[in-house]
């Protein structure tokens, strides 16, 4: 029956990137189009007192917006609608946006950006969560808190005494900046009578359309969002393009022309959203037998200024937080806290990649005070089938972590190279090491979040038995296009060249949920194949070109949708916050070896496998692609990238000296899956987009440890950091 | 400043353009002639995306003056392609999985046409220098090498 899924087919839109004719919304171009740029708060926090227009630039030739402008409320809808599209009287960040200008020419309205003086009274301004959560100054609801969530199994307390060791620290992790190398960037057309007409690089193009509704009056059909190609998104581009399409809108509204809005490498940097710091605490008891007795766990994430979507990127980390572990008692306590920076955003992991960072860190110090290897303590405590996790979540699937270990420490040669590395690094300055990391990952949105979003997928087919995907699943690089192809070609039998996809645009396809939390495979792509079933009842049973035709004559267009249904026996409860967290989990084993330069404290990755059981793979080469690309951003948020913050604003706003890993960087990376087929996906397949960046970091700070034989526990982990460990 | 007229070829083909002499060859390319596969990234010359040829030399059109261009033979993706037929590198990266999002993809595969001209079948370690300039995001660079390999090879 399956053909094609499981091929490694070429890519739906190859031909076009390879060529360079794929079209990105900065390949677009229409006649009058102004040029618009932001003006932004050059202070973190303060009370705008006046916007003077200096420099005798011709003003009046430029279209000018502010918050006043705005025809419905300034809020960019999402969660909270804490978040204002321009700041009216109040600025809470640097880089808030206060002014919006528009003109024909590209170079003077750019120009113009830096004559605009924004008379600003600053207001004193909080940067750490320490301060945040210490209220000294409270800049956020009562008591700077965004959200908090409370995880209970067991009873905590009552273990300690129990314990033959327990075992305490504390973990950090960095900003990262996602780094897609195309940066935000829209156009938007339209006024009151014709309504908006968004063209832009995006990951969700409904959450644009639900924002403006809120900023804009007009009905829903009136608004109509469209994806362009887009260059790389990896979460920057899941909330804030409903900023700059706000914005682009606006000056589209008062000036009446076309209005393109294209950030430049800093200003993308400098804005846009990061992955959230962290901080987590552990407290770990173990028995005699090294076996956890306890998961005392406090996580905290820097959620920036306002809310945006802190509180779910803080409930999958903390979900995340017990990692693929058997603990009878554990406690998740978490905050996410408001500090007058940017807004911290969705990155791939969202909250997963910090929290795991922690555990799989503490596992090893655990280990360790136990006189047990690291892969010992941790075969002792896998979760198994029928188990619960932290949630109280039972396992329902046949996951054999034992063997995974055992399969990844092969591959990577790692028994022979621990002893290897341990003989030569006493004579070398160079010290070698090796680590690993186990854990999993959550397919889909949490909880209760797929019933509540209620997708709908949908497939048409022409009288010729050609078939059109009708979704608002982004392809953002990562293989959208192909893989639900490929899955609809199977589910009717045709060739995968007769399956196409449309352009994600609200006016044309239904809205099948964001392209976020490793969903677009598990949850569209088993959607697009219940509306793909739903097309052979429609016909009788059997798809055939020649059915195609006669429905087509007799009954009109040949339509079928599909709406999210969960798999039978998932319950969620969102007050106790128990239950089953996710339909369903990859698993990992991601092994790292490093060298260690003890001179000039540089860190090198040399080898690295992945080794993941992610259901059935629709496309091995698009898989690995996920993987591999994955590990390398894993490896940067590990050892290479760092934010530098000066006063809430990002100091290394550059490619120049924010350096992520280049083609020199990255070691080989040696990719494996075993494929378990999982019984509610498409064709067996489970999420995967997300799982890679949970596993590098801990794998490689695990390594460092190896090689240097000194803890190391914060990422990113930069040279004059290990300098001092290696002094320590 | 002025706009002065500028003479090169671009792609093969004679090319006359009014343009100021400090304009990046990245936007005269783009928007004088149309030529959008070029793309930018950075803006500072990092990312590599807006790489071309100039005379042969991988070149980050982001930093080129045009005035610097005049006379010389410029490279761009779209010279790659013959009666739209894909140079053995385009198939390559489609075939490979080289190319995910594409936005670094045309610079990326210019980096290599550079780098199999210089070495027609590089070691492991000259394809990671010779696309240590260009920077990719979904990759992991993994597929990239196995494309450069899979061309030399061809």
């Amino acid at each position: 029956m399956s053909q094609i899924v499981g091929q490694s087919v070429p890519r739906k839109e190859g031909r076009g990137k390879v060529t360079g004719e794929a079209k990105y919304v900065d390949d677009l171009s229409f006649s009058g189009m102004l040029y618009g740029v932001t003006v932004r708060s050059p202070v973190a926090r303060g009370r705008i007192r006046n916007i003077e227009f200096t420099g005798g630039l011709p003003w009046d030739q430029f279209t000018i917006a502010t918050a006043q402008d705005i025809p419905g409320e300034n809020i960019v809808a999402l969660i909270s609608d804490d978040q204002p599209y321009l700041a009216a009287g109040i600025v809470n960040h640097p880089e808030e946006p206060v002014l919006l200008l528009a003109h024909p020419d590209k170079y003077l309205v750019e120009k113009a950006r830096s004559f605009v003086r924004l008379d600003i009274d600053p207001l004193p301004a909080i940067f750490t969560m320490e301060d945040s959560l210490a209220k000294k100054e409270v800049i956020w609801g009562d008591d700077n808190i965004f959200k908090t969530f409370l995880v209970e199994k067991g009873n905590v307390d009552a273990a300690w005494s129990e314990a033959a060791h327990i075992v305490e620290d504390e973990y950090r992790t960095g900003a990262q900046e996602q780094l897609y190398i195309e940066t935000n960037g829209v156009i938007a057309s339209g006024g009151p009578e014709q309504g908006i007409t968004i063209w832009g690089s995006m990951q969700c193009p409904y959450y644009i359309h639900k924002a403006l509704l809120k900023a804009f009056p007009l009905p829903p059909e009136k608004i109509r969002v469209i994806q362009m190609e887009t260059g790389g998104g990896f979460g920057g581009k899941e909330e804030y393009p409903s900023m700059i399409a706000g914005h682009a809108a606006l000056l589209a509204w008062k000036s009446g022309k076309p209005v393109k809005m294209i950030y430049d490498r800093a200003e993308d940097m400098l804005a846009t959203t990061k992955r959230h710091p962290s901080r987590t605490r552990i407290k770990a008891a173990v028995s005699r037998d090294g076996k956890l007795l306890a998961l005392d766990i406090a996580f905290d994430i820097d959620g920036g200024a306002y809310a945006t979507l802190s509180a779910v990127v803080l409930s999958r980390g903390t979900i995340h937080a017990a990692g693929p572990y058997l603990c009878p008692n554990v406690r998740i306590r978490s905050r996410a806290v408001a500090t007058n920076a940017p807004p911290h955003g969705a990155f791939r992991g969202f909250g997963a990649p910090q929290s795991i960072f922690a555990l799989e860190r503490h596992m090893n110090k655990i280990a360790r005070v136990a006189g047990l290897a690291p892969e010992e303590f941790r075969r002792r405590n896998f979760l198994h089938h029928g188990e619960t996790t932290a949630t109280g979540q039972e396992i329902r699937e046949d996951v054999k972590l034992e063997q995974l270990l055992d399969r990844a420490l092969e591959l990577s040669d790692y028994h022979a190279k621990t002893k290897a590395f341990a003989a030569q690094n006493k004579a070398s300055k160079i010290k070698r090491g090796i680590g690993f990391a186990t854990f999993m990952h959550g397919a889909g949105f949490t909880g209760s979040g797929e019933r509540y979003l209620q997708s709908v997928a949908g497939v048409e087919a022409t009288a010729d038995g050609r078939v059109r995907i009708l979704v608002s699943s982004t392809e953002i690089g990562q293989g959208t296009n192909t893989i639900l192809s490929q899955i609809v070609a199977d589910t009717l039998g045709i060739g995968y060249d007769d399956v196409e996809v449309a352009q994600p645009d609200t006016g044309e396809v239904p809205n099948s949920g964001p392209t976020v939390a490793s969903r677009t495979c598990m949850v569209v792509g088993k959607l697009v194949e219940s509306a793909a079933l739903g097309l052979k009842r429609m016909l009788g049973g059997e798809y055939t070109a020649a059915a195609c035709e006669r429905y087509i004559r007799q009954h009109g267009p040949l339509k079928s949708f599909s709406q999210y249904e969960a798999p039978p026996r998932i319950y969620w409860d969102d007050d106790a916050y128990r239950g089953d967290a996710y339909g369903a989990f990859a698993w990992a084993v991601y092994v790292a070896e490093v060298a260690v330069d003890t001179t000039t404290c540089e860190i090198h990755v040399d080898d690295f496998v992945a080794l993941q059981e992610i259901g059935c793979v629709i496309h091995p080469i698009l898989a690995a692609g996920q993987i591999e690309g994955g590990v390398a951003q894993g490896i940067g948020y590990a050892v290479y990238e760092n934010v530098v913050w000066k006063d809430g604003r990002m100091a290394n706003s550059q490619m120049t000296n924010y350096i992520m890993p280049t083609s020199v960087d990255v070691p080989r990376i040696r990719v494996y899956f075993e494929e378990t087929p999982y019984e509610y996906g498409p064709l067996g397949a489970k999420g995967i987009g997300e799982l890679p960046i949970d596993g590098p970091a801990p794998a490689v700070l695990n390594a460092i440890e190896n090689a240097i034989g000194a803890p190391v526990n914060e990422i990113p982990l930069m040279p004059e950091m290990l300098m001092e460990a290696v002094v320590a | 400043m002025h706009k002065v007229p500028i003479e090169f070829r671009v792609n093969g083909t004679p090319r006359k353009v009014d343009a100021y002499p400090m304009e990046r060859l990245l936007d005269v390319l783009r928007e004088e002639l149309g030529l959008r596969g070029t793309k930018e990234g950075c803006g500072e010359g990092e990312c590599g995306a807006c790489s071309v040829l100039v005379n042969g030399e991988l070149v980050n059109s982001c930093l080129v003056p045009v005035l610097q261009a005049a006379g010389c033979d410029v490279l761009t993706i779209e010279g790659l392609t013959k009666d739209s037929n894909l140079h053995p590198l385009q198939k390559a990266f489609a075939l490979t999985g080289g190319a995910q999002c594409g936005i670094c993809t045309p610079g990326m595969i210019l980096a290599s046409y550079q780098l199999l001209d210089r070495h027609p079948h590089p070691t492991d370690e000259q394809i990671r220098e010779g696309l240590a300039g260009n920077l990719c995001r979904c990759t992991g660079y993994q597929k990239i090498f196995d494309a450069v390999r899979e061309a030399a090879a061809r």
